[in-house]
């Protein structure tokens, strides 16, 4: 039996704080369920890049093994049971549970048509039970308290809690734990502390890469699996990201589809290519170059690549395009018949201008520019140069009388 | 096959990482990660005298290495720099910290500078969502890095002593 530790979805990190927080509920959940599917061996698939999660989680297998809790004969039983780790090397496709096998046996992490699901052939094409860490440290709670206990909690369809990485514009970043059914609202607001800076909430994104964006529309919306799926988005492993006025929705589905392409082990051609030409066009918008018929190509093509794809990451890889397409068509407008971002993210699309009513001439632009693109003396108006600008931004940033604004 | 260039006791040091796992094939994850952490990287020397050590073909070494983005063929910096461009770092700003190191350094991503200081990577989360952006240098992470600090920290290591300000995750 396997547990899932590669936590690939970026923005997230329940898993890692639960293997450096309580490793040995993990452990004592991998033994138990060691004990009813008659298996003698757990690996534990864990992301490299957690030393000090597999640091943790060393030293509290070798605790229980000295206790006899792991090991030969456990406590008198007859039941004897070992963990042992094995290393994921950077791949985020490692986490789907038909690749994360073949990279335990030392292969490309290539995932693998399903049937035989791993729990017929997985491992050295033994049967192979796969589960995530977050299940494994719910299960000695629920054993001990009791099956009607944690089915109390939560709504009808989906029980017990839900830990979630609160992360991005936010106030109180960090991981919370709510009932399912918790709504949006009280997760951003009354959790989270509300919106950076006092800005305007945009969207929250769920479920990672393979999520989807929701908007103000939603945020009454109880959290919870068929919710979130009704509304074009998934739970995933519960990453949050809260997106404020500044962030610009085209940008997002381009920048998911850059870590898409970046990760797609490149096996099947809808997900290899199409994802591609995806992003192709979604620069193309993002230039200022895009039309109304690349919308619609999106669209068609998102959905040929869902329904095509061997795996779950190619399936769920156009989610993002298709949710930030039908909660914010109107910035895919304003990007492709104005050629405008609203949000003033598309380098391409801005101009840092100065207006020289509001500026006074206080230099500080002028010093914090980090080519030197601002010209002007004290207490004379500024003067940007834009053959120079990078569109970095600092100004922007910098300047205490607004008076430099974003065309 | 071209002939091996590599020291002697290179060669050895990759043997005995082999036969430490058996000189198992199905180990070779595992031993890729023990070589890459003695010697820094995986060049295509490397891979031969291991492909040799675990009885496979360079190929499958070869594919191995190149399809999972922890390893690497080309050498680091003495300082590795990554940035990351997890989705909470993106928000909060990591391409702008990302061109300013591009700038300061005079290096593309995936490159080194010349006098083998510093290497610019990316990297995605390391779990630290919380002190977004993130850039880790070596060992060290710092949170909620500023395009304009970027400067300042490469000064830092430019002197020779690691920042004491840094924030660790
Ligand atoms: C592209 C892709 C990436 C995945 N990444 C992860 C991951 O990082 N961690 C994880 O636990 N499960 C991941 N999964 C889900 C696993 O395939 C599997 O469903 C899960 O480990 C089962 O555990 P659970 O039933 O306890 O949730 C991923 C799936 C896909 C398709
Ligand atoms: S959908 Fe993408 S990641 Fe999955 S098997 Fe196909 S190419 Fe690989
Ligand atoms: S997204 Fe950067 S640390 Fe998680």
């Amino acid at each position: 039996m396997v547990c899932n530790a590669d936590e690939g979805d970026p923005g997230a990190f329940m898993d890692r704080s639960i293997l450096e927080g309580d490793p040995h509920s993990v452990i004592e959940a991998m033994a138990i369920c060691g004990y009813c599917i008659c298996s003698d061996t757990g690996l534990v698939y864990i992301r490299a890049e957690y030393p000090l999660a597999i640091e943790r989680l060393k030293i509290a297998i070798n605790q229980a093994e000295e206790y006899g809790l792991l090991g030969d004969d456990i406590l008198g039983t007859g039941f004897s049971f070992k963990i042992e780790l094995r290393y994921g090397a950077g791949a985020f496709v490692c986490g789907e549970e038909t690749a994360l096998i073949h990279s335990m046996e030392g292969l490309r992490g290539e995932p693998t048509v399903k049937p035989p699901f791993p729990s017929v052939s997985g491992y050295m094409g033994k049967p192979t039970n796969v589960n995530n860490v977050e299940t494994f440290a719910n299960i000695p709670v629920i054993i001990n308290k009791g099956a009607g206990w944690f089915n109390k909690i939560g709504t009808e369809k989906s029980k017990g809690t839900k830990v979630f990485a609160l992360a991005g514009k936010i106030n109180n970043v960090g991981l919370i734990e709510v009932p399912m059914g918790t709504t949006l609202r009280e997760v951003i607001y009354d959790i989270g502390g509300g919106i950076k800076d006092g800005k305007e909430f945009k969207s929250v994104q769920t479920g990672g890469p393979s999520g989807g964006c929701l908007t103000k529309k939603f945020l009454d919306t109880p959290i919870d699996y068929e919710n979130l799926g009704a509304a074009g988005s998934m739970m995933g492993s519960g990453g949050m990201i809260v997106m404020d006025e500044d962030d610009c929705m085209v940008s997002i589905a381009k920048f998911y589809l850059e870590f898409t392409l970046e990760e797609s082990c490149g096996k099947c051609s809808p997900c290899r290519i199409g994802n591609k030409r995806l992003h192709e066009i979604l620069d193309k918008i993002t230039q200022g170059n895009g039309d109304l018929e690349d919308i619609e190509r999106l669209k068609v093509l998102s959905n040929v690549i869902k329904d095509t794809s061997l795996c779950g990451l190619g399936q769920s890889s156009p989610n993002p395009v298709l949710s930030t397409i039908a909660n914010f068509e109107n910035e895919y407008l304003a990007h492709v018949l104005e050629g405008k971002c609203p949000a003033g993210q598309c380098k391409s699309l801005v101009h840092y201008v100065i207006n020289e009513e509001l500026c006074n001439g206080c230099t500080l632009c002028f010093r914090n520019c980090p080519v030197g693109a601002i010209t002007g003396e004290r207490r004379v108006a500024h003067f940007i140069d834009q053959s120079l600008c990078i569109k970095c931004g600092v100004c922007f940033e910098k300047c205490k009388f607004n008076a430099i604004t974003v065309n | 096959m071209p002939k091996i260039k590599l020291s002697e006791n290179t060669v050895q040091t990759i043997k005995s990482v082999c036969a430490e796992f058996d000189n198992k094939e199905s180990e070779l994850i595992n031993v890729l990660h023990k070589v890459q952490g003695k010697l820094g990287y995986l060049p295509a020397e490397v891979q031969e005298v291991i492909a040799k050590g675990l009885n496979t073909s360079v190929a499958r070494v070869y594919g191995v290495v190149t399809f999972y983005s922890y390893f690497t063929m080309i050498p680091r910096g003495e300082f590795p720099i990554s940035i990351c461009m997890g989705t909470a770092c993106y928000v909060r700003g990591a391409e702008q910290v990302l061109g300013e190191f591009k700038r300061q350094l005079k290096v593309e991503v995936g490159e080194s500078t010349p006098d083998g200081k510093f290497s610019l990577n990316c990297l995605r989360c390391v779990g630290a969502c919380g002190l977004a952006p993130v850039v880790t240098i070596g060992e060290k992470v710092f949170g909620r890095v500023a395009p304009t600090q970027v400067k300042e920290i490469i000064a830092e290591y430019r002197q020779g002593c690691a920042s004491e300000n840094a924030k660790s995750a």
